[in-house]
């Protein structure tokens, strides 16, 4: 989607966190005080024990200063904007159409796109998906004239395709340790003096 | 049976070793170099009080009247010295009081750590008495913050917090410790180190960018250097100094950026922005190179941005990465600490000076300055705000040893314009924020820390009655070294001077009625005076000097004076109103 001015209406970001309780609210919580709308979200263990790797979909067209301050985050280790890099983007889909005496067109819907059956009920098929967001979206509307009855989708995950651009077992090794511990008040009196110094 | 003391032998830890996860903070505290702390227990930190008593020796606890008065004391305590101020509140109202100083805080990146008590664990989430998600409430105007709940975290945890609030950008950090953390009991490790991956603080200086930011800005034919607060933060103005005399580069500073550079300088502009002088935004307008060192490029710095500095190249640099490019377009950005990037400036910068440059803004302000009503007084026995000034900034020529704390509004304003600042950290406000009732608790925390110097406090009559409850601290506390200045003129002032400028003087919610204010003084067991003609300003301010304990002085001046040159809120720095009628 482009808009007039030629920017991507939507931004993909890729964003290793720390697996902290509250670290997503940290994050989601920098777009919601912009008023910025999430179209999708999906966050999970990355292959590094402690980190998760999340990826985010925002509707707007500049989201420099939000990536800008995702990376402020304690425990953010790494954001990047990924939309203008060459990417490969999956979605996964469940969706259950109504089945009754077309149940044989479905099928053959779901074989041409890669679909698994994932359950047959009274009147129903329960079909699964894997693809990118375009193909998940053609085939939505490829099945809506079967009657759905539920449709729930993981939102977009993106991996940027090549060498390994975010490692997180790098970025978690990277640990500053160099922390002023267990100073004495004289210390910290002394340092102050320095600060207050007159001029 | 024989009885022990309840406090007796508690410090000690138990026959293994173990101490209480309230002892642990307070032993933590301790470590990190607190002497002082400031707040009001309740509930779900009492443990902590109980555990606090044994550790009254080493850090002295301060109880305020309300949350908001800790923690602005603490913010004040920080400011002036810049260590870590420790506030500290119970659950729910008490934790919830203390969110406007942690805004205020983050707004000025003064470091600062909120200890909260939380309910025990047990019960978060359950609604229980006195609970509140002040952990939830208080993610956008943190650094970080941690719900504690489990006694084995808590040394770690309070190592990291102290680690974050001081480094890098500094700003305020909470620690919610529930109940029975508090309560438990654990062998205290202390050897943990701080394990915080890609850290945010730790930055290399990229001193190629240095070196080109240094010849951009010394080849300028009109350079401006913009200092802010990140120069007073990182104890840069010697190498400001050094800098602007090497170059004879000219020296403006945001409101944060007071004190930053001597006002008596002849490189010295003054202040920029909404209430800047004339000659200072006309020369931001016509400067070709713009070096903003440690500011941030407020609003209430840039007016309207697309007409910012319309031809000048920018270079900023900031501790903050986030904060470069942020506002304005830089031609050279570099992340770096103010004090680091000057010094390293200064290795290339060669001498030169900007004379003609200079003179141009000399003569900018010698065309505006005599026309300027807000340069002088009116001809009229009434006391003027302006003749409090003008006492007070000759007070300050008097004497030494003494820091000016600020409240928000029109004596705000008055107090950059019309004092002279010369020597960093003596010129604290809430400038990010603007929280009115910033002052008076701001200045407790200030007195106590420099308890040899005296401390004036500025404040409206609106901001006086949202926090003088803390001058009852002062007198429990015996601080004796805060005098404060009210300039009182019956309303909101600043939003009756916009509602008189800008719409139609409907004075909406603004007219103010209070206490006779040096009756209230003397309520509270302190001197108050009195004063009504603008002869009388000198000596009060001079008695209240040479008193030995808090005096306040009421300063009954002109309702209806305002603060010139103002820029309209969302215009053009060039649209400077010097008179209700009049632009400059």
């Amino acid at each position: 989607m482009k808009t007039s001015a030629g920017f991507p209406r939507t931004h993909t970001i890729v964003a290793l966190l720390q697996d902290h309780p509250g670290v997503l609210h940290r994050a989601v919580s920098l777009l919601r005080r912009r008023g910025y709308n999430i179209a999708s979200l999906a966050v999970g263990r990355s292959e590094t024990e402690g980190v998760s790797r999340m990826t985010l979909v925002v509707e707007q067209e500049d989201v420099e200063q939000v990536v800008k301050q995702l990376n402020r985050l304690v425990e953010v280790l790494q954001v990047d904007d990924v939309t203008h890099d060459p990417t490969i983007e999956r979605e996964v889909i469940l969706v259950k159409v109504a089945a009754g005496g077309n149940m044989q067109s479905i099928v053959s819907v779901a074989l041409g796109y890669g679909a698994t059956i994932a359950d047959v009920g009274m009147g129903t098929m329960l079909l699964e998906l894997s693809g990118s967001p375009a193909k998940v979206e053609e085939f939505l509307q490829r099945l809506s004239p079967f009657g759905i009855l539920e449709a729930t989708r993981t939102g977009r995950i993106a991996m940027v395709r090549g060498r390994a651009t975010h490692s997180a077992a790098e970025l978690m090794s990277d640990l500053i340790v160099a922390a002023p511990i267990a100073q004495s008040p004289e210390q910290w009196l002394s340092q102050a003096d320095g600060i207050n110094g007159t001029n | 049976m024989t009885l022990t003391p309840r406090t007796a032998a508690a410090k000690d830890p138990g026959a293994d070793g173990s101490r209480t996860g309230a002892q642990i903070i307070c032993e933590a505290l301790v470590r990190e170099g607190v002497e002082i702390m400031f707040g009001i227990p309740g509930g779900a930190i009492m443990p902590f009080y109980h555990a606090m008593w044994e550790y009254r020796d080493q850090i002295r606890h301060v109880l305020c009247r309300h949350e908001q008065g800790a923690g602005h004391a603490a913010e004040g305590y920080a400011r002036t010295t810049g260590r870590v101020g420790v506030c500290i509140a119970t659950s729910g109202p008490g934790a919830t009081n203390l969110v406007t100083p942690i805004a205020d805080a983050w707004m000025d990146s003064t470091p600062m750590i909120a200890i909260t008590g939380q309910v025990s664990s047990a019960a978060l989430g359950t609604d229980a008495f006195q609970e509140t998600d002040i952990t939830g409430i208080t993610v956008p105007i943190t650094k970080h913050n941690y719900l504690v709940q489990n006694v084995e975290d808590i040394a770690y945890v309070v190592k990291e917090a102290f680690y974050l609030a001081r480094s890098g950008r500094p700003g305020p950090v909470l620690i919610d410790v529930t109940k029975d953390a508090q309560q438990a009991r654990t062998i205290p490790r202390w050897d943990r180190p701080l394990r915080l991956p890609r850290h945010k603080s730790v930055c290399e200086l990229d001193r190629g960018a240095v070196e080109r930011a240094t010849a951009l800005l010394c080849g300028a034919q009109r350079p401006l250097i913009m200092a802010g607060n990140g120069v007073v933060q990182s104890g840069a103005s010697a190498e400001l100094r050094a800098l602007a005399e090497r170059t004879g580069i000219p020296v403006i500073t945001t409101l944060h950026g007071k004190g930053a550079f001597p006002e008596s300088h002849e490189l010295s502009l003054g202040m920029s922005g909404m209430h800047g002088w004339v000659h200072v935004n006309k020369a931001i307008q016509e400067c070709d190179v713009l070096f903003n060192v440690g500011g941030r490029f407020d609003d209430r710095v840039t007016g309207k941005v697309s007409t910012f500095a319309p031809r000048a190249q920018i270079i900023h640099v900031d501790i903050d990465p986030s904060e470069i490019g942020k506002v304005v377009p830089t031609s050279i950005g570099i992340r770096a600490d103010a004090r680091a990037a000057l010094t390293c400036m200064l290795e290339t910068a060669p001498a030169g000076n900007k004379l003609e440059w200079l003179d141009r803004i000399r003569a900018n302000q010698k065309q505006h300055e005599p026309h300027q009503a807000y340069r002088r007084r009116p001809e009229t026995p009434t006391l003027m705000p302006h003749d409090v000034f003008a006492s007070l900034d000759r007070a300050f020529h008097r004497h030494t040893g003494y820091r000016v704390v600020t409240d928000v509004g029109q004596h705000q304003m008055w107090a950059a314009q019309l004092i002279e600042w010369g020597r960093p950290r003596t010129h604290i406000t809430s400038g990010g924020a603007g929280t009115m009732g910033f002052s008076i608790p701001a200045a407790l925390g200030a007195a106590l820390a420099f308890p040899n110097e005296t401390i004036w406090v500025i404040v409206g009559d609106g901001g006086f009655q949202m926090t003088n409850q803390e001058i009852a601290t002062m007198v429990q506390e015996d601080v004796r070294n805060v005098k404060i200045a009210v300039i009182n003129n019956g309303y909101l002032g600043m939003v009756r001077q916009w509602q008189e400028l800008f719409e139609g003087a409907r004075y909406s919610g603004t007219k103010l009625s209070g206490p006779d204010i040096s009756l209230l003084a003397e309520a509270y067991g302190v001197r108050g005076i009195k004063v009504e003609r603008p002869e009388d300003a000198d000596e009060a301010i001079e008695s209240a000097w040479a008193h030995h304990g808090p005096v306040v002085i009421d300063f009954r001046v002109e309702r209806e004076a305002n603060v010139f040159p103002i820029v309209p809120a969302g215009q053009s720095i060039s649209n400077m109103m010097v008179t209700a009628t009049a632009n400059a």
